[in-house]
């Protein structure tokens, strides 16, 4: 047999996969199988080495790796294709958004984005009870879960305070599911303390919602409103993300003899090259796939062009302890002025290279900046402007050298704020934390409270249950497995817990 | 007159076991206790520039200046404690100078990520004179005058004292560390007459915020209760918050060490000893997993 044959055939052969995962590895196969893109020698090498990685999307982009529909739309007007009236009552609004999922592709096959979803159900529940309500979302988030088994499907909420809003973080506290992935959006002119509150409340029981920042968001998406989807990438709404590759910051680090060839040079020539990758992935979507034939398009839930190329970084902890060490610098990143210094130029650097360059397929014929959260297999460079795990300073100065970087990335940026389980009794304390942290500029986080069974990886959550299922037999979850990657290599674990105290917990030995 | 200043331990930025909501924590160095179970026992004495920390010191990071005052570069400091471990005056060589206003400026940075800021220790009231000037500072600034402040206490503080520091803070929180004079003073070397006087002052005058007992099994006299403790706990009002903490080995050195640390069982039996006692806010230890995943 040829080496494709064998893959394949362990494939349909794998104990541990189910027939839909299996089709799903299958089409992945096939899809390797066309030759790449024509790119250039130096963007051939670039790949090759992994210092510009195209995140493994495929040969031959026929779809959008990101996509967010407009589903108020939808509903006020129904859908021709799908042979749907308008929806009138909450049962046929949350049926055919139940029907809409199916239909929204991504890079993971299945929906990142289920929409604003008290927004959108809002009109529907006047004559809908508080117990009424709480059932049918609660039995709608459980069909979420079980027939979309992928952590990056996302839904969002807020910042304005509502009955649908409230039973959703009764329901996370209630379900601790890993579907959907949920941000809270935050708006100190609109968001009540007290509906925090109840945020951060639910985050003490299952380390969800992600919060995410309204006004800082709002306002790099004026025109098109915009979506929180997937890991917490911000995206415009209609549109979302054709592409998205990144740039491994340490290997550029590692390229340069000093600071200043790593800014003049080195930075300035990969950045070429991950245009040019954009312009032969995006070309090839745009131009020959003929995925904006889709009734998608036709009935206006989404627009062609308002689609942008994310433009991800990873490895900047790396990258800056590089060059510290080249300029004969003592200390690390997140525990040095200097390196926690330097990070943010590198991070305007980025930002001025991205927003001045023209792409042709790009809202506003731009790209967006992205601190990407890595992948399951980043062993040596931490995801996107982060500080190592293990490393982090206490978690005050470390959510200040974080939110220094917050400004420029406008697709997504986020950190997990890690706590020591102590808090769970003072939820007050978590409270505090998000509002400062949300004061002084920072665009999204998540918390993450140790020994929850919800645990986030990336940015998107397993179950440490399921990681002990999977080993045995196999998981119906999608993300599961690259969750168990990422604890195996890159070491999400070793997140350090602040606030520990000795006296104030009790492990019995037996 | 110069403005006083304190020597410092560390301070904490963010803690949830200090009081309501966020809590920067300050450490004061210096304790007038000599608890057999406390788990930093660097925090007891305050270090007499006897410099027999420096030559131990693995980073070269101790050193004595011209005036003969040993100094700590917490640059070159790796935090390896060994300073800690060959001082035989319970003291440390890590701690830091802070004028009042070098203090605030540090609460003043946190302002947006706390709820208030708790003064602890080692025992924060032995620097008594700079609390006050410190307390009063942070009261008149604009910026901090709304953040709650409490102070964590042994108790020991005399009658005038505690009558200048009251009505500058929200709360104390008091450690009962035994109940009758003789257990204590085994635990702790001193007699308990002063905090019992301290328990009393603070309940009259509504600055009890919390009462705290650390229960060291077959050490401490809580479980069962005498009777002239359970009199207390039945005239406290019953929404005072208490707190039991658990005794656990980390950190402590000598006999205590051999001490029993306190299970889940014992620390649920001195729980119903209060909810019966009427006291409705109990808190108690969180309980932890050792193990934190099935991972090889
Ligand atoms: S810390 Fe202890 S050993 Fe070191 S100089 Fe001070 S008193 Fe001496
Ligand atoms: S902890 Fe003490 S002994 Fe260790 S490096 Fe720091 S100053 Fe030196």
């Amino acid at each position: 047999m040829t080496l494709i044959q064998d893959r394949l055939l362990s494939i349909a052969t794998d104990p541990l996969l189910s027939f839909k995962q299996k089709s799903r590895q299958f089409a992945l196969s096939a899809d390797e199988q066309l030759p790449y893109l024509s790119l250039s020698d130096g963007l051939s090498t670039a790949l090759e080495s992994r210092v510009v990685c195209d995140m493994f999307e495929g040969h031959a982009p026929f779809k959008p790796r990101y996509v967010l529909p407009d589903y108020a739309l939808f509903l006020k007007q129904g859908s021709c294709y799908l042979e749907l009236p308008p929806a009138d009552t909450l049962d046929e609004a949350l049926t055919y958004l139940g029907i809409l999922y199916h239909h929204v592709p991504s890079v993971t096959d299945l929906p990142v984005f289920l929409g604003h979803i008290d927004r959108l159900l809002l009109p529907y529940i006047d004559d809908v009870s508080d117990a009424q309500l709480y059932q049918k979302l609660k039995l709608f988030w459980i069909q979420l879960d079980r027939t979309l088994p992928d952590a990056f499907v996302h839904a969002n909420i807020g910042p304005e305070d509502n009955r649908i809003a409230r039973a959703i973080l009764a329901i996370e506290a209630e379900l601790k599911q890993t579907v959907p992935n949920l941000t809270f959006m935050y708006d100190p002119a609109i968001t009540s303390d007290d509906l925090l509150r109840a945020v951060t409340d639910t985050l003490c029981q299952c380390n969800k919602p992600h919060i995410a920042n309204n006004p800082l968001h709002e306002a790099q998406f004026t025109d098109t409103g915009f979506g929180i989807v997937s890991c917490y990438n911000a995206l415009s709404l209609g549109g979302g993300a054709n592409t998205l590759v990144r740039l491994n910051l340490r290997k550029v680090a590692e390229q340069s003899d000093s600071l200043e060839d790593f800014f003049a040079h080195q930075l300035p020539r990969y950045s070429d090259l991950m245009f040019e990758l954009i312009e032969a992935r995006t070309d090839f979507l745009h131009n020959r796939s003929g995925f904006f034939n889709s009734f998608l398009v036709s009935e206006g839930l989404i627009h062609e062009d308002r689609f942008s190329p994310m433009w991800g970084v990873f490895g900047l902890a790396q990258a800056v302890n590089h060059l510290g060490s080249l300029a004969n610098k003592q200390g690390s990143y997140g525990n040095s002025e200097w390196h926690n210094a330097l990070a943010p130029r590198i991070s305007q650097a980025l930002s001025d290279i991205v927003t001045e360059t023209f792409v042709t397929f790009g809202y506003k014929n731009r790209a967006l900046l992205h601190s990407q959260a890595g992948i399951s297999t980043d062993s040596e460079e931490t995801p996107g402007t982060r500080i190592p795990y293990g490393e982090e300073p206490d978690i005050i100065s470390h959510v200040k050298i974080a939110a220094s970087h917050h400004a420029y990335y406008p697709s997504g940026i986020s950190d997990v704020l890690q706590l020591d389980q102590t808090v769970v009794d003072n939820p007050e304390s978590v409270f505090q934390l998000c509002k400062g942290a949300l004061q002084i500029g920072m665009r999204e986080f998540t918390v993450n409270i140790a020994h929850q069974d919800l645990v986030r990886v990336t940015g998107f959550m397993i179950k440490r249950s399921d990681i002990e299922k999977l080993q045995a037999e196999g998981s119906r979850s999608n993300t599961a497995a690259l969750g168990v990657e990422a604890v195996e290599k890159t070491g999400i674990l070793n997140r350090r817990p602040r606030v520990v105290s000795d006296e104030l917990t009790v492990s019995d030995y037996q | 007159m110069n403005s006083p200043s304190a020597i410092i331990n560390k301070i904490l930025t963010f803690s949830a076991v200090d009081g309501p909501g966020n809590r920067l924590v300050v450490f004061f160095q210096g304790c007038n206790l000599a608890c057999l179970n406390c788990h930093n026992p660097y925090t007891m004495g305050r270090c007499n520039d006897c410099g027999d920390c420096i030559p131990h010191c693995p980073q070269q990071a101790l050193s004595m200046d011209d005036t003969g005052t040993v100094r700590w570069d917490a640059d070159l400091c790796s935090q390896c404690d060994t300073c800690l471990s060959v001082c035989t005056f319970s003291a440390s060589p890590k701690t830091l100078r802070y004028s009042v206003s070098e203090l605030l400026d540090v609460v003043q940075d946190n302002t947006p990520f706390i709820s208030g800021i708790t003064l602890s220790g080692g025992e924060a009231t032995t620097q008594l004179p700079f609390i006050l000037a410190f307390l009063t500072a942070l009261r008149t600034n604009p910026a901090t005058a709304a953040l709650s402040c409490l102070v964590d206490s042994n108790g020991l503080l005399g009658k005038t004292a505690w009558q200048q520091l009251l009505p500058l803070v929200d709360g104390v929180m008091l450690d009962i560390k035994a109940w009758h004079t003789d257990q204590h003073k085994a635990i702790t070397g001193s007699h308990n007459h002063r905090v019992k006087a301290s328990l009393d002052q603070l309940i009259r005058s509504k600055k009890l915020a919390e009462l705290r007992f650390l229960l060291i099994p077959s050490v401490t006299d809580f479980d069962p209760p005498p009777d002239d403790l359970l009199l207390m706990l039945r005239g406290l009002s019953p929404e005072t918050p208490i707190r039991i903490n658990g005794f656990q080995h980390h950190g402590v050195v000598g006999a205590a060490a051999f001490w029993p640390p306190a299970q889940s069982d014992d620390i649920s039996r001195f729980q119903q000893v209060l909810h019966s006692a009427g006291l409705l806010n109990v808190k108690i230890p969180v309980h932890t997993e050792k193990m934190s995943l099935p991972f090889r």
